[in-house]
């Protein structure tokens, strides 16, 4: 009776491999304990069902197996068997609803003091915004946003002035305090999900959604996106690091708020030029960049790129990993322009350099093309770079450089800081250029791009690159 | 009637002439039925295929040259809507609803044959449209099968530029193939039955495909109209699924629409899509449980009523699949009620199931192994959607790998089991052949233990909050490497039974020239495609003159009579009789 004796070894494996399991939920960082009770009454009343009901199954094939000259019964119903199991079953689900729903009534009420922070999302990333000393989250609206004002804020909404905003992927919050977060969407479904919390909600563009908990555990914790999103849905994480207050009150006096996010201080291109003295040692007169010295080209760079590279030279992001050489000899010479000011006279002298000409490598095109149109999403259809995805430039760029980057985030040499979330969402991307051809290729299609770049700029509008 | 039934006589008899009418445009159910059931199992050996594919760059991250992030979502998405659409749909009801319905309720075809016969190349060219998909420029759509927008028809997504519109069109043109085919079933069931098949003698595999048939019919057009919208959305520049957005970086024109309508519209398709696929599924079961039990069905009104009642609750449950979509959270009070709800009747068919095997005779045969299969698996999927349909357990476990393992126990492996059992089951009378019995047993076995080492192990993952739809998993700081040694594990598992069932196709292949001849009845069962004068049955199905139906589809064991069943056209003054007494007693 090989089927009973499987169903039988079935039952008993599925209890020894849920009590055994090392993969559960992870511990709770929440109070949404009242979940995990529903939880673990629905898996017990579950549990019982399933062993009771495949048990009799096993039974019932064993008992009445075919056996020459038996006959079966002939019972074409039994009402008050029928009534019985009717009444037994309709009270284990309503044991499993009832709670179910209590709980349901608590998540669809927030406190009436919880703190409104806002999660706004974007093809692959995060923004958040916190309230400013008002306690109110001023308007916005994704039309006005742009690389000043990223979360769209409305500048005639005096609320939102003081509102502070993170441009970052991490969201920072207070212990023990009821939090709801609303959650807002710039382009696409996304989902705000931190599995400890247990609480999960879809972004969805043109309405803003909600989830509310109290954060119960000092810790960070990843964010996931749980809607896919395109096929940067696998690298869109984020963090929420949760702070005792004397903590988060620090954290939280080093942030900026909206209106001194808009008076950035522009630079001055003539102060610049002094700074950028040392820079031209490596880098060239005129930030073309230097192969033998192994210093990459920067004219032609976006400036707010090259700001938060520099940043992560100094705040140890970048150039810190093992086998980073020449990261390494970075991080000293980028802690010689330390303050705001300094660097925007710096990025503004950079900025007036025209572009160096780059020229493609020989290497198969077409598997380039094909390898490209996946990076093509956030780094643009000519590599010109999209701030809005958080997507450098990568035209201009020399191909030593770009396949040693290459190379770097596939090997987890760049990216590999835990608060390196671009270049640990980058080194993710770079696991699907399976060799060093690809790599070659890739990079000599992106050179080639250059030059169709310049052609665009002459009048050419085609922009079929789909 | 009788001038009726004589009419259709000579029209087929017409009809049996060249190759081309018989066997390609033919307006046979039967052979439409055959040409319905190759394509799809065609058609769902690729989205095998492509769930292998999947499978490995999950078990095995990077090592394969051929899957890349946007080609691992392309995979994924074209899996799911072939095996839910184009396989399941197609070969539940244009399959075996083609072939059983005409033969089970005693007619000679369906009442419409050459809408029939449509319905077939309508079907094909939805398909040739979707497989086409795979060859335009940027590929088939990667937005996963259920389509949503925006992201569906923008940049970011994979096939975002052709393989969306062609996915919409196959789409549209697979839902005008289903209403004609539909139409048929349920005109058939209701008109055509044959004298003496009353509603409530019918065998429960047609109460399954007409209810199921009637539910696609009110269902499929709000798929059409959401994949109309979004075409226009996407070339047209309507906004009826797109607020303003940007995208990559730029904004677009749209503004005004709504993402989540598209939802409730898909799911109040997608919902009863769920049921559309499980009713036949359970109608069919039933039957191969009875006749290999020996036993009639147990509670057969009670079963009756149950499909018709999860038939309608289904259509008021679809926002359970919607949660956490950000649509008015209050919304999940009902829902949620209305979903368990529907697991009580559905608990009392598993019940009245295993009632069925209480007290029979139960022959051990590959259709009786499956059947067995389903019961264990779906009572497995059943019991961990009462998990996803409470509402709040469904915060955490709502996009993890608990979702995924749970449809695939439910509506994946469970109908699949009764697939099989029912093409073991019913192969005798379509070819005349017997399957063989051990490649039978070994393809059951491997089926069911494979799939559970696959779906099992899955609904772990989603306890420890492994999110779906991720090409890779990298750098979370709450998943062990543990869980890259089950997924490879669930990885060795999938291969194994996808290979498995090469050896059902051979099987089939090899059967249908060597098998052992079957004879009209082999499984000595009462219901009235058995009991056709010709195996494989001829254009026409009943020769001469129609049966006349005098009980109900379980007469069997009934005591007193002779045999251990009494098919359905065998009125009591022709049965055998040993013991007058009990036999008159059971007829009460």
């Amino acid at each position: 009776m090989a089927i009973t004796l499987i169903i039988l070894l079935l039952i008993v494996g599925s209890v020894i491999f849920h009590f055994t399991s090392v993969w559960w939920f992870t511990p709770l960082a929440s109070h949404w304990s009242a979940i995990d009770t529903t939880i673990d009454i629905t898996i017990w009343i579950t549990a019982i069902v399933f062993v009771a009901v495949n048990l009799f199954l096993a039974f019932a094939v064993y008992r009445y197996r075919y056996k020459a000259g038996a006959r079966a019964a002939y019972q074409p119903e039994n009402k008050k068997l029928e009534g019985w199991l009717l009444l037994v079953t309709s009270i284990g689900i309503a044991a499993m609803l009832a709670p179910g729903l209590y709980v349901w009534g608590q998540f669809v009420s927030p406190p009436a003091d919880a703190i409104e922070v806002e999660a706004v999302g974007q093809q692959w990333h995060w923004q958040f915004r916190l309230p400013g000393t008002d306690g109110q989250l001023g308007k916005a609206d994704i039309r006005a946003s742009g690389e000043l004002n990223p979360l769209g804020l409305d500048p005639n909404d005096p609320a939102g002035s003081d509102d502070i905003i993170i441009d970052s992927n991490e969201l920072v919050l207070e212990l023990d305090k009821p939090v709801k977060v609303l959650l807002r969407s710039n382009d696409v479904l996304h989902n705000f999900a931190v599995p400890q919390f247990r609480v999960k909600m879809d972004l969805v563009p043109g309405t803003v959604s909600f989830v509310w908990f109290i954060p119960t555990v000092v810790g960070q914790f990843d964010i996931l996106c749980e809607e896919l999103c395109g096929v940067g849905h696998f690298a869109m994480r984020g963090r929420v690091i949760v702070k005792s207050p004397d903590d988060y009150q620090k954290w939280l006096a080093g942030q900026q708020s909206y209106q001194q996010y808009q008076a950035r201080l522009a630079g001055d291109p003539e102060f610049g030029k002094a700074h950028y003295q040392v820079c031209g040692s490596c880098h060239g007169a005129n930030g073309e960049g230097n192969a033998t010295l192994n210093a990459p080209a920067l004219a032609g760079q976006s400036a707010w790129y090259l700001k938060r590279q520099l940043k992560a030279y100094q705040q140890g992001l970048r150039g810190t990993a093992e086998g980073d050489l020449f990261g390494a000899q970075m991080i000293a010479m980028a802690k010689l322009v330390q303050d705001d000011q300094a660097i925007n006279h710096l990025l503004a002298y950079i900025g007036s350099f025209a572009a160096p000409d780059v020229q493609p490598q020989p290497a198969n095109l077409q598997n380039g093309q094909r390898l490209y149109r996946n990076c093509s999403y956030c780094h643009g259809k000519r590599a010109q770079g999209v701030y809005a995805m958080n997507a450098p430039r990568l035209s201009g760029l020399e191909p030593w450089y770009l396949s040693r980057q290459l190379q770097y985030f596939k090997q987890r040499i760049r990216g590999h800081h835990p608060k390196d979330f671009y270049g640990a969402q980058m080194s993710l991307m770079a696991q699907s250029l399976h060799s060093e051809q690809d790599i070659t290729d890739v990079v000599a299609f992106i050179n080639s791009l250059q030059q169709q770049q310049v052609a665009d700029s002459n009048g050419g509008t085609d922009d079929s690159g789909r | 009637m009788t001038a009726g039934v004589e009419v259709g006589q000579k029209e087929h008899e017409d009809h049996s002439g060249s190759f081309l009418t018989r066997y390609v445009w033919s307006q046979d159910h039967k052979v439409i039925a055959i040409q319905y059931g190759v394509t799809a199992i065609l058609v769902g050996l690729v989205a095998l295929l492509l769930s292998a594919l999947m499978r490995l760059q999950l078990g095995f991250p990077d090592q394969f040259s051929f899957i890349n992030p946007a080609s691992y979502l392309q995979f994924v998405t074209m899996h799911g809507m072939i095996m839910v659409v184009y396989l399941l749909t197609a070969l539940l009801l244009g399959g075996f609803g083609n072939y059983l319905i005409p033969l089970m309720v005693g007619a000679r075809d369906m009442v419409f044959p050459y809408l029939n016969m449509l319905s077939y190349w309508t079907y094909l060219l939805s398909v040739i449209v979707l497989m086409a998909s795979f060859f335009v420029p940027g590929g088939p759509t990667g937005a996963g099968w259920t389509l949503y927008p925006p992201q569906a028809i923008l940049p970011g997504t994979p096939g975002a530029e052709m393989g969306i519109l062609m996915m919409l069109i196959s789409l549209g043109i697979f839902i005008v193939a289903f209403t004609m085919g539909g139409l048929n079933y349920v005109c058939t069931v209701l008109q055509a039955r044959t004298r003496g098949m009353t509603l409530m003698r019918m065998p429960l595999t047609i109460w399954g495909i007409f209810v199921a048939t009637i539910m696609g019919l009110l269902a499929f057009p709000a798929l059409l109209v959401s994949a109309i919208m979004m075409f226009l959305d996407s070339v047209a520049g309507t906004s009826f699924f797109m607020p303003a957005v940007m995208s990559l970086g730029e904004q677009l024109d749209h503004s005004g629409g709504s993402p989540i309508l598209f939802q409730h519209l898909f799911w109040f398709f997608g919902h009863p899509e769920v049921y559309i696929v499980a009713l036949p599924a359970f109608g069919m079961v039933s039957d191969v449980l009875a006749t290999h039990a020996r036993k009639n069905i147990f509670g057969y009104r009670m079963m009756v009523w149950a499909i018709v009642i999860i038939g309608g609750l289904s259509f008021v449950v679809w926002a359970h699949h919607m949660y956490v979509s950000g649509m008015n959270p209050y919304f999940g009070f009902f829902f949620a009620t209305t979903t368990l709800i529907i697991a009580v009747p559905t608990a009392i068919k598993v019940y009245n199931w295993i009632l069925t095997l209480w007290r029979g005779n139960i022959h051990l045969t590959v259709p009786m192994l499956f059947a067995i299969g389903f019961i264990f698996t779906f009572v497995h999927g059943g019991l961990s959607g009462l998990f996803l349909g409470n509402v709040v357990i469904d915060l955490p476990l709502s996009d993890t790998y608990f979702v995924v393992g749970h449809f695939h126990m439910v509506m994946g492996v469970s109908p699949v089991m009764v697939l099989f059992a029912a093409i073991y089951h019913w192969f005798p009378k379509v070819s005349g052949k017997m399957l063989h019995t051990g490649l039978g047993k070994f393809h059951f076995w491997a089926t069911f233990l494979g799939t559970y080492a696959v779906y099992l192990p899955m609904h772990y993952l989603g306890f420890l909050g492994v999110p779906r739809r991720y090409y890779a998993m990298g750098g979370t700081d709450f998943i062990p490497e543990s869980a890259q040694s089950l997924n490879a594990s669930i990885t060795v598992s999938a291969i194994i039974v996808a290979v498995v069932q090469l050896i059902f196709v051979f099987n089939l292949i090899w059967s249908l020239r060597h098998g052992k001849a079957a004879g009209h009845n082999p499984w000595q069962a009462t219901t009235l495609e058995w009991q056709t004068p010709d195996t494989p049955p001829k254009h026409g199905n009943w020769g001469a003159t129609q049966p006349v139906v005098y009980r109900w589809a379980y007469d069997y064991s009934v005591p007193g009579a002779k045999d251990d069943f009494i098919p359905q056209n065998v009125p009591d003054s022709a049965v055998e009789v040993t013991d007058k007494l009990a036999f008159a007693e059971a007829g009460k």
